[in-house]
């Protein structure tokens, strides 16, 4: 009777422990690599938010702690002033530059701070800023040269009379207090304006889309866009005097070593610095050293490791084995929960919807605010992403589960029933089977929902191929964008693949060809 | 005009409902039924769609439990808690799709067998026997359901019903889909496999002449009750050359509500 056994071993055993091993390989991989590297005596971590000038900022600082003999480990690019903050609170980061004005009205919400009392506030949570670098990065409305001139338009009051412009802001912008909402009430603005990405908005204004954003005094791409500044004519705009932001417990040699910056940076040079990296496409690290070496802040042990074709593939290489080891823990792990609870409540119809609205609740949640939800939790890095892509995947394998089990004929559980088998039995030898085709689906749905959202895991500095995307769009380069775009649609294509060919073995032939 | 029992070997009945109802949500299905059934005879169940016939089956091995009254099999009362190890001894075979669709016919065959822990060679030897007495070729064994023609899947779907030996058969429609031809044929194996291995047979169906050839007594039901239980040679010697149709419809409107 070898036809039994045979159809048995296939149907249960083989494949299922053969999804089970490889997955739990590489997340063991996955959550082992996942562990930061917390040995060696006096090892920095410096971060920076997701902009050219934090990037280059932290790139300085960085490089400064280097050549004073730290062991540096950058976390750049992170999302927005809250996940940095909250980094920088919580020990995940031990420096990062930040804004007076940022911190005053972004993070302690107050219209106005004296020196001291910021001071104050920072302290209370174990920070220090450190001496001011030398420019005022305010925001300002950025308009293009051509509509400027068309419109008549040189203080940002001026824009009253012209309702049907186009504005968009980035989404920082256009929800903080000091933000749109200000400037649309002080100066009585009719605009409504959309949330955009600001190096997407700049493309849109050069493509003609969009008449208007906002844009930092020190940007380096004013003039390569043709952008002119509109004059803060009431004065909405706070001062944004940059400084690195640090942990109190800071080792003195490390603050020591940020010193010789202060006062080392006013708005022209600032300027300069971006353009070299937004419009003539040099990397940050390059540009930053370049500036330590004329000043002669630089180490001479340094050099600058030039990208060559080699490693850049070998970078390529590594993002794509960080997101695919992120992946497959988070849907590896959200099958561990999913599958298992699917499966205990799918006799239950209450618990069923009870648990499938729960898991569609966290679906609606957007990925940036999970993430940053999560980094009290798991800190900074793989973890924390694993956690948010974990409970991203846990909705398409519960629903499609319960769908599938729900979906099997009831003529054949009631033939099930009545041949003498068990309600376990009739799960494994029937119902899971019938239902394998489904199951597979929803685990597929994650993994490919898992590809795409990872590349938001660079915002909390887990890597990843959303890092040379993230990094390519804050840089306005497409080389760099495409480094992580392209072996990310391979991946979600080669996913695709590998499950089809997944199912066919867990799935006897004829049933993917009936109906 | 009921009939008294031929082979008396056992005094009590296999199967026996006491006043059972069962109704679905609000609607009663099934009222006051009380019947017993003899053992190693085979009864037709007959009525039009809806009259609670299948239900009345499913009562039967569990898949439904009873509102009120009670049901014994076997002379106990159903215990509902060893639901598996009792359906063991009842066979089902039903209309159409009853078959597993990603198991073989071997395997649906064999998977009661199999799960009951029989040994590899006792199952084989089975399964000989079966194919003799179904007339199924061997080589269909390794076929998928959708590979088989109806009266294929009908034969491999009374196999798997008689596997395990029952002393109780449940048969649910299951001629319903075959042609005229395949369901003479069919009916001759029953017949001839039920006379080397006597079993209780419930049988429901809507065809009278199905019903006439089959079995020895014949309940007729309508609207959630029995209607009356006739020893199938009584009801041919009385409406003798008849259209068996109408004689449906007469004893259904004989004495109706």
């Amino acid at each position: 009777m070898n036809f039994t056994l045979r159809i048995e071993l296939r149907l249960t055993l083989r494949a299922v422990l053969r999804l089970l091993k490889g997955q739990l390989t590489i997340a063991l991989f996955g959550c082992l690599a996942a562990m930061p590297v917390s040995f060696g005596a006096e090892r920095i971590v410096v971060g920076s938010k997701v902009f050219t000038e934090s990037h280059i900022l932290g790139e300085i600082a960085a490089q400064r702690l280097e050549s004073a003999g730290f062991a540096v480990e950058r976390k750049l690019g992170l999302g927005g002033t809250l996940i940095s903050y909250q980094a920088l609170k919580v020990g995940e980061l031990d420096v990062y530059p930040e804004y007076t004005g940022t911190l005053v009205r972004a993070v302690f919400k107050k219209q106005e701070l004296s020196q001291e009392a910021l001071e104050q506030a920072l302290r209370v949570d174990g920070l220090i800023l450190q001496e001011q670098l030398g420019f005022n990065n305010s925001y300002a409305v950025a308009v293009p040269s051509a509509v400027a001139q068309s419109r008549d338009l040189k203080r940002i009051s001026d824009l009253r009379t012209h309702s049907d412009l186009r504005f968009g802001f980035t989404h920082e912008f256009i929800n903080r207090a000091d933000g749109w909402p200000a400037l649309q009430s002080r100066y009585g603005l009719p605009q409504t304006a959309v949330g955009i990405e600001h190096a997407l908005a700049y493309r849109a204004m050069a493509s003609g889309d969009l008449d208007g954003t906002d844009a930092y005094t020190t940007d380096g791409e004013l003039a390569f866009y043709d952008l002119v500044l509109l004059e803060d004519d009431r004065d909405l705009f706070p001062r944004y005097d940059a400084a690195f932001l640090t942990r109190q417990d800071l080792p003195p040699s490390a603050m020591a070593a940020l010193k010789p910056l202060a006062g080392l940076i006013d708005e022209k040079a600032m300027q300069a610095l971006n353009r070299k990296v937004a419009s003539d496409g040099q990397a940050p690290a390059q540009v930053a050293r370049r500036f330590l070496e004329e000043h002669d802040l630089a180490s001479p042990s340094d050099s600058y490791d030039p990208s060559s074709a080699a490693a850049l593939a070998k970078k390529v290489l590594g993002h794509t084995l960080t997101h695919l080891r992120l992946t497959f823990a988070a849907v590896f792990l959200g099958c561990a929960l999913a599958l298992p609870l699917a499966l205990a409540v799918s006799r239950n119809e209450r618990w069923s919807s009870a648990i499938q609205y729960f898991a569609g609740l966290v679906q609606t949640i957007p990925a940036l605010a999970l993430l940053a939800l999560m980094i009290p939790l798991f800190g900074l890095g793989e973890r924390t992403a694993i956690a948010a892509l974990f409970l991203y995947s846990l909705l398409p394998i519960v629903r499609n589960t319960i769908a599938g089990l729900a979906g099997v004929d009831p003529l054949l559980r009631d033939v099930a029933a009545s041949l003498g088998m068990t309600p376990r039995q009739q799960l494994i030898k029937v119902e899971l089977p019938l239902a394998m085709p489904t199951i597979m689906a929803g685990i597929k749905t994650a993994a490919v929902i898992s590809i795409g959202t990872a590349t938001l895991a660079a915002f909390v500095g887990a890597g990843g191929l959303g890092e040379p995307i993230l990094t390519g769009i804050s840089l306005n380069d497409n080389r760099v964008i495409l480094q992580g775009a392209i072996p990310a649609a391979l991946l979600a294509l080669i996913t695709e693949f590998a499950f089809s060919r997944l199912s066919r073995s867990m799935v006897p032939a004829h049933l993917r060809r009936r109906r | 005009m009921h009939q008294e029992p031929e082979d008396n070997l056992q005094s009590e009945a296999p199967l026996r409902l006491n006043a059972v109802s069962k109704r679905f949500v609000n609607d009663w299905v099934l009222e006051d039924i009380s019947i017993s059934f003899r053992a190693n005879v085979t009864t037709a169940l007959v009525g039009e769609s809806g009259c609670g016939k299948s239900t009345l089956l499913k009562l039967c091995n569990g898949l439904h439990r009873p509102d009120r009254g009670s049901v014994s099999l076997f002379s106990t009362p159903i215990d509902y808690d060893s639901l598996p190890r009792l359906r063991q001894r009842i066979g089902y075979a039903v209309q159409g799709n009853g078959l597993f669709p990603h198991l073989t016919a071997g395997d649906n065959i064999t998977i009661a067998a199999n799960l009951a822990g029989w040994e590899r060679a006792t199952i084989q030897a089975r399964v000989q026997e079966l194919l003799l007495l179904v007339q199924l070729d061997p080589g269909l064994l390794d076929r998928y359901p959708h590979e088989l023609s109806g009266g294929q899947q009908q034969r491999v779907g009374l196999s798997r019903a008689l596997m395990l030996r029952p002393s109780l058969l449940l048969l649910d429609e299951p001629f319903a889909a075959i042609d005229p031809l395949t369901r003479l044929e069919i009916h001759e194996q029953l017949i001839s496999a039920l006379r080397s291995e006597p079993a209780t047979v419930l049988l429901v169906t809507h065809d009278m002449r199905e019903a006439l050839k089959l079995s020895d007594e014949i309940v007729f039901m309508k609207d959630g009750a029995v209607h009356g239980q006739y020893a199938t040679e009584q009801l041919l010697a009385e409406y003798a050359g008849r259209e068996p149709e109408l004689l449906l419809r007469h004893e259904l409107a004989d004495s109706g509500l």
